[in-house]
């Protein structure tokens, strides 16, 4: 078979200054007919210089120094600009990474679409229009023909990413670039898009690259995987035995770092020390050998070459052989938790009852006219317990609450209503009204660290400032100092950190000086929203496993936030899924896993692409968006979504708590036992396996 | 849509409200008996009086703000103190003509070429073009009016007078020839001062979208790259600049002051410094109202054009 797009020994640098940098070294890759290869890597891999650079796209100061791009025998490296504008759109076609971004905010839908058949096909306009409306159908957007007459910011973000791929379609390209086409979306859209990505290029007969950082998302779609790390190529195999028998430490690495729903509270996860080399500072030798655990001298002098396993098999790494002949063991199974820690106990750290907080005030207009209520109900009485050594995890797609709800609870909100205590005293909603000793016990990690650090303060200074504003005491230089010290030592930092600033830290680290900032005043609860979406799967764990520790050893409690079930299960012991404002079921987080679920945790747990090719995806899918909190649907919240809906009384009468056992409720019409049955029964047949 | 039209034009009418007031009080507080400095030194208390009674200005003030403002309102705009007590309102108009025809023929001019100064300097940025460019733009915009001004005067039209382009203009009168003859040096001093300012917003306009990832889906989806810039970029980048030019509407017809003298062009500026001079109260009054509902509605008419422009906004 001959491939729709071979690259060999292509390398691509980048001028920095007056320097070129090498980016990607000697890369090679194929691609089959009707094949989907993933391309996965953390960020300052290469993989989406690569992947645009497989179009022949460039930036503008970038170039290929060497090797070749065969698009069906064609090389395109050696073609012009003017050339290539034949081939993009036509035989080569991009979905991009953020769609809204991606699609010109003044043209229609309809209009967008409809240049790219006008221009390849030589389609008149209403043709291309027509095809327009087709296409749309074809990615399974309701009502086509209203949506060609919209304005991209009109439709939300699964929908803008349904028509960035009826645009790549619409001329049936041999090759489909995917650029990290769902990290902006949520993961039941996700699960959607993924579903409908699979069926279309497979329905097209079009190859595909699938760029990715998510292992779950690229073990699920690609049939074949390539495996970069600092510009180069590390490991290229069919998925099965790529996830099932990894023969390179890296891949070995980045697979036992993903948490897993199973694996429970009691564990740590195996991690990757140190960071990725910038461009600057790649080693002569492997690019991983410096964070690799099984790094022979040679490995740093030498550059592995990339070597064929088996026929589809290539791996770069001096030993490769020991590793597959069981020589070489690598631990990648999650570490047993070293138990310092005593259990939770039964004290509440912090009790909040019927927490409210709306948005906007309705107008007098609107109140006249009616209509939507103007405001938005972001959290609608919400209860939440935190035990003493324990974790809350609030989990729940964007427009849940769950950010509001946690800001309220550290007063960067005010509340609307609610009852706070905390450690048995009642605390003030609003900032003013809490004392310094209210402050001390409550802190907050962010999801973006560089939104918090001062970019002009060290590290040091930073740490010190808070424990000298939140100590309540006046302190000397030296105990200060002392305390900064321990602060980093906690956080894994050696003391040298104190004397950087925060742009010459990776976001790993500076996520941990977050941490150790929190940390400064021996807080009793740490709320952390979503502390590690914006790091690598390796970077994660490091900082999981970092939060598990300190709570150890500091007997603090988390609030931990997070869309992400698997991250969470990973660290707390009690979950609360909210959905449009509300609790919709909490409990032990073993409890809220299992059957039975509300249909809404349901959902979303069979939305997580599961980081194992043979491990089949749950098929319950959530059709349409998120309803707009402005309004929110009568009856069950989740009325309009909900797959296991039982009639009229979901959208008329308020679900009431089931109890499930345990303290697990569950806020649904279905009763408990009926809701066992359903989901222990997975129906229907699962999709067909990727086909090879 | 219609809602935020009819919110942005009470907001106007507010806005004149608003000014109007200011323009009373203001004029109140002019140094000086009026009467006296119109009438002259020798003027009787007879002649005083009289005058004071034919302008009302014996009336409480409250009084004669209404009166004021409804005789603004209803399009009579009093009397002028000068001698034959000419009526305002045909005086102002006459010269608000000439002043939009002077803002018509700046636009024709400035807005094409700097437009695609801008659009050049940024498709071909740090090039010579583009340095070129910044360097002249940005010399031009630093020089006052008056300078460029005196300088295509002496340059321009004494230098080449075959060419028949008057020195000086009177009132504009003639046919179109001759129209186009007087409004071209004043109008091109004021494109000078907008050129470079247009130009540079311009280029940072497209710098910015170019940068934006819509532009590479268009360039990916194999488009020429003369649609991707024309047809998808400038469609985004020059948003800021149409508002801008828009805004610009309001200086160029209430604020060239010192162009319309350097060229002795009968515009509204030139006439509102007549009447500073006079204390003409009435006319001062008048001119400064004028001006400013020119200003307001430019900046109403920005703010419509870049929501017609902009669906984001459109459809809100
Ligand atoms: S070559 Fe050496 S350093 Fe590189 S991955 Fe293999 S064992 Fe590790
Ligand atoms: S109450 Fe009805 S709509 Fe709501 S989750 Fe239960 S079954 Fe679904």
């Amino acid at each position: 078979m001959t491939p729709v797009i071979e690259v060999n020994n292509l390398s691509i640098d980048y001028q920095l200054g007056k320097r070129w940098l090498n980016a990607i070294r000697d890369v090679s890759l194929c691609i089959d007919p009707f094949e989907i290869h993933g391309l996965v890597g953390e960020s300052g891999s290469g993989k989406s210089t690569l992947a645009l650079a497989l179009m022949r796209y460039l930036a503008g100061n970038a170039r290929i120094s060497s090797g070749e791009i065969l698009l069906d025998g064609e090389n395109l490296v050696s073609k012009s600009e003017h050339e290539m504008r034949q081939i993009w759109g036509k035989k080569l076609s991009l979905v991009p990474q953020d769609p809204l971004a991606a699609l010109n905010p003044s043209y229609t839908i309809g209009e967008q679409i409809a240049e790219v058949t006008r221009l390849h096909e030589g389609l008149s306009k209403q043709q291309a229009f027509s095809r327009a409306v087709e296409l749309l159908a074809k990615v399974k957007i309701a009502d086509p023909e209203a949506v060609v007459r919209r304005y991209p910011h009109q439709l939300s973000g699964g929908m803008q990413q349904r028509v960035t791929i009826a645009m790549a379609l619409s001329t049936q390209p041999r090759l489909l670039v995917l650029d990290e086409p769902t990290t902006a979306l949520d993961v039941t859209t996700q699960a959607v898009i993924l579903d409908l990505f699979r069926d279309l290029i497979h329905d097209n007969k079009a190859a595909a690259l699938y760029v990715s950082h998510d292992l779950g998302a690229i073990a699920q779609m690609c049939d074949r995987v390539t495996v970069m790390y600092g510009g180069e190529v590390m490991a290229s195999a069919p998925v099965h035995p790529l996830y099932a028998a990894p023969l390179h430490p890296y891949t070995m690495g980045l697979l036992a770092s993903i948490p897993r729903p199973t694996e429970g509270v009691e564990t740590r996860l195996p991690t990757i020390d140190g960071v990725a080399p910038s461009l600057a500072e790649r080693p002569a030798g492997c690019v991983f050998a410096p964070r690799c655990p099984v790094a022979l001298p040679i490995c740093f002098d030498e550059k592995p070459p990339l070597e064929t396993i088996d026929t589809g098999r290539m791996g770069k790494c001096h030993r490769w052989r020991e590793i597959r002949s069981g020589e070489l063991v690598m631990q990648t199974a999650p570490l047993e938790k070293v138990a310092t820690s005593l259990p939770p106990d039964d004290n509440y750290v912090l009790m909040a009852g019927g927490v409210s907080k709306r948005f906007g005030s309705p107008s007098l207009f609107r109140r006249l006219v009616g209509g939507d209520s103007g405001y938005v109900q972001a959290v609608d009485d919400v209860s939440v317990r935190v035990r003493a050594r324990s974790t809350l995890g609030l989990v729940g797609e964007s427009g849940s609450g769950k950010t509001t709800l946690a800001r309220s609870i550290v007063a960067l909100e005010v509340a609307d209503d609610g009852q706070m205590t905390l450690l048995d005293m009642p605390i003030a909603n609003t900032l003013a009204g809490r004392s310094q000793a209210v402050l001390r016990e409550l802190q907050m990690v962010f999801q973006n660290p560089n939104d918090t650090l001062n970019p002009y303060q060290t590290v040091g200074q930073a740490l010190a400032r808070t424990i000298r504003r939140l100590s309540g005491r006046a302190m000397i230089q030296t105990e200060i100092r002392a305390k900064v010290n321990d602060l980093l030592d906690e956080v894994r930092l050696t003391a040298e950190y104190a004397d950087r600033y925060p742009a010459e830290l990776s976001g790993g680290e500076k996520q941990r000086v977050a941490i150790a900032r929190a940390f400064a005043t021996d807080p009793a609860l740490v709320i952390a929203d979503e502390p590690t979406s914006s790091l690598d799967v390796s970077v994660q764990a490091v900082v999981l496993n970092l939060l598990k520790d300190l709570r150890a050893r500091e007997g603090a409690s988390y609030i931990l936030i997070s869309h992400d079930l698997a991250a969470v299960s990973y660290l707390a012991d009690w979950i609360a899924v909210m959905y449009l404002g509300q609790i919709v079921e909490e409990g032990d987080t073993e409890d809220v896993y299992q059957a039975p679920s509300h249909p809404y945790t349901e959902a979303l747990l069979s939305a997580i692409p599961a980081p194992d090719p043979t491990v089949q995806r749950g098929n319950i899918r959530l059709e349409g968006d998120v309803p707009s909190p402005r309004n929110v649907p009568s009856g069950c919240r989740f009325h309009t979504r909900c797959p296991r809906k039982i009639g009229a009384i979901c959208e008329t009468q308020e679900p009431p708590w089931l109890d499930a056992g345990g303290g697990h409720r569950i806020r649904c019409h279905i009763p408990i036992d009926e809701l066992i049955a359903m989901q222990s029964t997975p129906p229907d047949s699962e999709r067909d396996e990727v086909s090879l | 849509m219609s809602r935020y039209i009819v919110r942005r034009l009470l907001l106007l009418a507010v806005t004149m409200l608003v000014t109007s007031l200011i323009i009373f009080g203001l004029t109140q507080v002019i140094p000086g008996d009026v009467p006296r400095l119109i009438l002259g030194r020798e003027a009787g208390e007879q002649a005083l009086a009289d005058f004071r009674a034919e302008f009302g200005l014996d009336d409480p003030l409250p009084v004669q703000y209404v009166n004021w403002l409804g005789g603004f309102v209803t399009g009579d705009w009093g009397r002028s103190f000068t001698s034959g007590n000419p009526a305002v309102r045909p005086l102002v108009m006459e010269r608000l003509g000439n002043s939009m025809r002077l803002a018509t023929m700046t636009l024709i001019i400035s807005v094409p070429i700097s437009i695609l100064l801008g659009v050049l300097a940024a498709l071909w940025e740090d090039s010579w073009l583009d340095n070129l460019i910044s360097v002249l733009s940005l010399s031009v915009v630093g020089l006052p009016e008056f300078v460029t001004g005196l300088l295509l005067i002496n340059g321009i039209a004494l230098g080449i007078k075959s060419l028949g382009l008057p020195a000086t203009s009177s009132v504009p009168d003639g046919t179109l020839e001759d129209w186009i003859r007087q409004l071209i040096l004043p109008s091109l001093t004021a494109t000078f001062v907008l050129l470079g300012y247009i130009a540079r917003l311009t280029r940072a306009g497209v710098l910015d979208e170019l940068k934006k990832p819509y532009v590479r889906t268009a360039t990916l989806k194999g488009l020429p790259y003369h649609v991707v810039i024309f047809k998808h970029v400038l469609r985004n980048a020059l948003l800021p600049t149409i508002t801008v030019i828009a805004l610009s509407v309001g200086w160029l017809i209430g604020g060239l002051v010192v162009i319309e003298n350097v060229y002795n062009y009968p515009g509204l500026g030139a006439l509102m410094v007549d009447a500073v001079k006079q204390k003409n109260l009435l006319m001062l009054q008048a001119i400064v109202m004028v001006t400013i509902f020119f200003f307001a509605l430019a900046n109403l008419a920005a703010d419509l054009l870049y929501a017609v422009l902009n669906p984001r906004i459109r459809l809100e």
